[in-house]
């Protein structure tokens, strides 16, 4: 097994950098997964640790070796493909076994590996059918036995489950978490879903126009996001924003006016700098950091266009009166079907300076 | 119901309008047919026949002892079916080549093989007789009658996009695989590429079948000639063998018939990726 070191990664394509410096230290065994929107350069950082993409600058290495002029086959990788990339006049066996027969690999050992890879993966009884005999969750799992009959020590995998419809998403969602425990091996793993990076990934990278713009555990990157970016792309319903204003400071906090009611005021504890008052501010609030009027640090007044009951739990989707829209959670109960206006106390909130930079 | 009564009238029209096209397409074909069962004088006699007589073997056995034209389908079989294999092979390889590697030039040798294309083959025929006869020496040999237009361009660049048009990360996966890229190309691309491969056999086939101008400077040794070159030694100064050469016809042309029917899928589709993409 191995880990996968990036140091100061740069991918350009012609005059363009696709990737500015991305540096990075995946441990061993570790499961990560680079998150961010569609043309962020994830999935190019990932083509590069595959070595299908060349390194423009920098340095990558797995278990240790720096690997920029190896071949794919020799980095002890296997990749699976959002597209499943099985080859459609192949039976599943033959998928299964077609690079250990092509590289020369031992029939017995290869067929030893096709057998375990089906096993695990529930597969066995597929084995004579073609890819377009199959289900699209049977090709994705055929195409992650691909990668394991490899016994590869890095796990690749590019989007893999955006194909899938959402209920076969989430039960392979389960599986891939399942085969990560049962292997152990390091997996390296592209979404643009954060609820996959949030319920996969021992720990998250969120890229955004080539930059690495966080790192952390899932929770950590929910409870502690170092900028509007992050806070915005994990978590959903994702974090609301409202504009506001400081009014006041004192040494550890500041008053902040949100936009449009000279009376919802907010106390923030601040530990950093403290913006001079009159500087504009983003105030992030999750949904599920709504409460009951006059329960929480500020109250908030907001017009209710549209409310959706999910059982449990309630969205309003919402209006402030400086025109900012919002979602709040509420429990099902404290919510009428036609509530029209409300009124809604924020108990915890996240401050933003004016580029999106966290205040802490 | 209506819908489907429009669907018939219209039906009924579109074939008015067919049935005669397909007649005039269809009338030398059976007027070669008719020729090839009369006798030398009776495809001159003033009465124009429609319907064939019974002399069909007497021409063949004319034919056969003017040419020896069993003897010259058999050197069109060869060439035609080594041409078609080689040709095949060649083109799908350079294809492969131009849709899968970057390199230096790329763009400029695609644009020669296109540039190919616009010349007449009148104009290359010439110098490439010289060549291939004075410079190297080959007539009358089989690689003259194989070798010199196994470079189909139009096949190369068919057989690009046919490649282009594939999945690249099949290709990404194998390569993942360690499978190395003359395999990737033999056991991925090519079977996958099935259907043009056919197409493209079926056209370079009856391209060489046909060919008459090539084999007619490059090979005229009795005994090696191909049909089609065998057939116009037919035509004398003096003479003219009509009934032989219209029963040679039939020969070359029927069996091509049938592999049309049984293929035209193919062949209909080839002509229109070739057209279309």
């Amino acid at each position: 097994m191995a880990g996968v070191s990036l140091k100061n990664v740069v991918k350009r394509f012609g005059v363009y950098t696709i990737i500015h410096g991305a540096s990075l230290d995946v441990a061993d065994g570790e499961f990560v997964v680079f998150v961010g929107p569609s043309g962020c350069g994830k999935s190019t950082l990932l083509r590069m640790i595959a070595g299908l993409e060349d390194i423009s600058d920098g340095e990558i290495a797995i278990g240790g070796k720096v690997v920029n002029d190896v071949e794919p086959a020799d980095r002890s990788i296997a990749m699976v493909f959002q597209s499943y990339a099985l080859y459609p006049h192949m039976s599943v066996e033959q998928n299964l076994s077609f690079g250990l027969r092509m590289t020369g690999n031992d029939k017995a050992d290869t067929d030893k590996r096709v057998k375990r890879a089906a096993g695990i993966l529930r597969i066995t009884e597929l084995m004579g059918r073609k890819p377009r005999q199959l289900s699209g969750g049977q090709r994705q799992r055929v195409a992650i036995g691909r990668a394991i009959v490899r016994e590869p020590e890095v796990f690749l995998f590019d989007e893999p489950l955006s194909n899938l419809d959402a209920e076969l998403r989430v039960q392979m969602r389960v599986e891939i978490a399942r085969l990560h425990k049962e292997l152990g091996t390091t997996m390296i793993y592209v979404t643009h879903d954060q609820t996959e990076a949030m319920t996969l990934a021992d720990r998250i990278v969120v890229l955004r126009a080539g930059h690495i713009e966080q790192i952390g555990r899932p929770l950590d990157l929910y409870d502690d996001p170092n900028n509007q970016f992050v806070a915005g792309f994990v978590g959903s319903p994702k974090m609301n924003f409202i504009g506001g204003r400081v009014i006041d400071r004192d040494q550890s906090s500041a008053t902040i006016e949100l936009a449009g009611r000279e009376t919802t005021r907010l106390r923030q504890p601040l530990t950093g700098p403290i913006p001079e008052p009159g500087s504009k501010v983003v105030v992030g609030v999750r949904p599920e950091h709504f409460g009951d009027a006059g329960a929480g640090d500020a109250d908030l007044h907001v017009n209710v266009d549209v409310v959706e009951h999910l059982g449990s739990t309630s969205f309003l989707y919402a209006r402030t009166l400086a025109g900012d829209d919002v979602v709040i959670q509420r429990d099902a109960a404290a919510v009428g079907n036609d509530a029209a206006e409300a009124t809604v106390s924020i108990r915890r909130s996240y401050l933003f300076d004016e580029n999106g930079l966290r205040l802490r | 119901m209506s819908s489907r009564a429009a669907n018939r009238r219209r039906s009924i029209l579109l074939h008015l309008f067919l049935a005669p096209l397909a007649l005039i397409w269809l009338f030398p074909l059976w007027m070669m047919a008719v020729f090839s069962t009369m006798p030398d004088r009776g495809i001159f006699s003033p009465d124009i026949e429609m319907l064939p007589h019974g002399n069909f073997l007497d021409n063949v056995q004319n034919l056969q002892r003017d040419t020896d034209f069993i003897g010259a389908i058999v050197t069109s079989v060869f060439v035609a079916t080594t041409y078609t294999f080689l040709s095949v092979l060649l083109t799908s390889m350079a294809g492969w080549a131009l849709s899968r590697y970057q390199f230096f030039g790329k763009g400029a040798v695609v644009a020669i093989i296109l540039g190919t294309i616009t010349l007449p083959y009148f104009v290359v025929v010439i110098p490439q007789f010289i060549m291939v006869a004075r410079d190297f020496h080959l007539a009358n040999t089989w690689v003259a009658l194989i070798v010199p237009p196994l470079f189909n361009s139009l096949g190369v660049l068919f057989m690009r996009q046919s490649f282009s048009m594939m999945p690249h990360e099949l290709f990404d996966a194998a390569r993942v695989e360690g499978v190395k890229e003359w395999r990737i190309f033999l056991y991925v691309a090519l079977p996958l590429a099935r259907p043009t491969l056919a197409a493209l056999a079926i056209i370079l086939f009856l391209a060489s079948w046909n060919n008459y101008l090539w084999p007619l400077l490059i090979n005229s040794k009795p005994g090696a000639m191909t049909a089609p070159v065998a057939l116009g030694t037919l035509i004398g100064l003096t003479k003219v063998s009509w009934g032989g050469i219209m029963a040679g016809a039939m020969m070359l042309t029927a069996p091509m018939l049938v592999v049309f029917v049984l293929l035209q899928r193919h062949f209909i589709a080839g002509i229109a990726a070739g057209a279309v993409k």
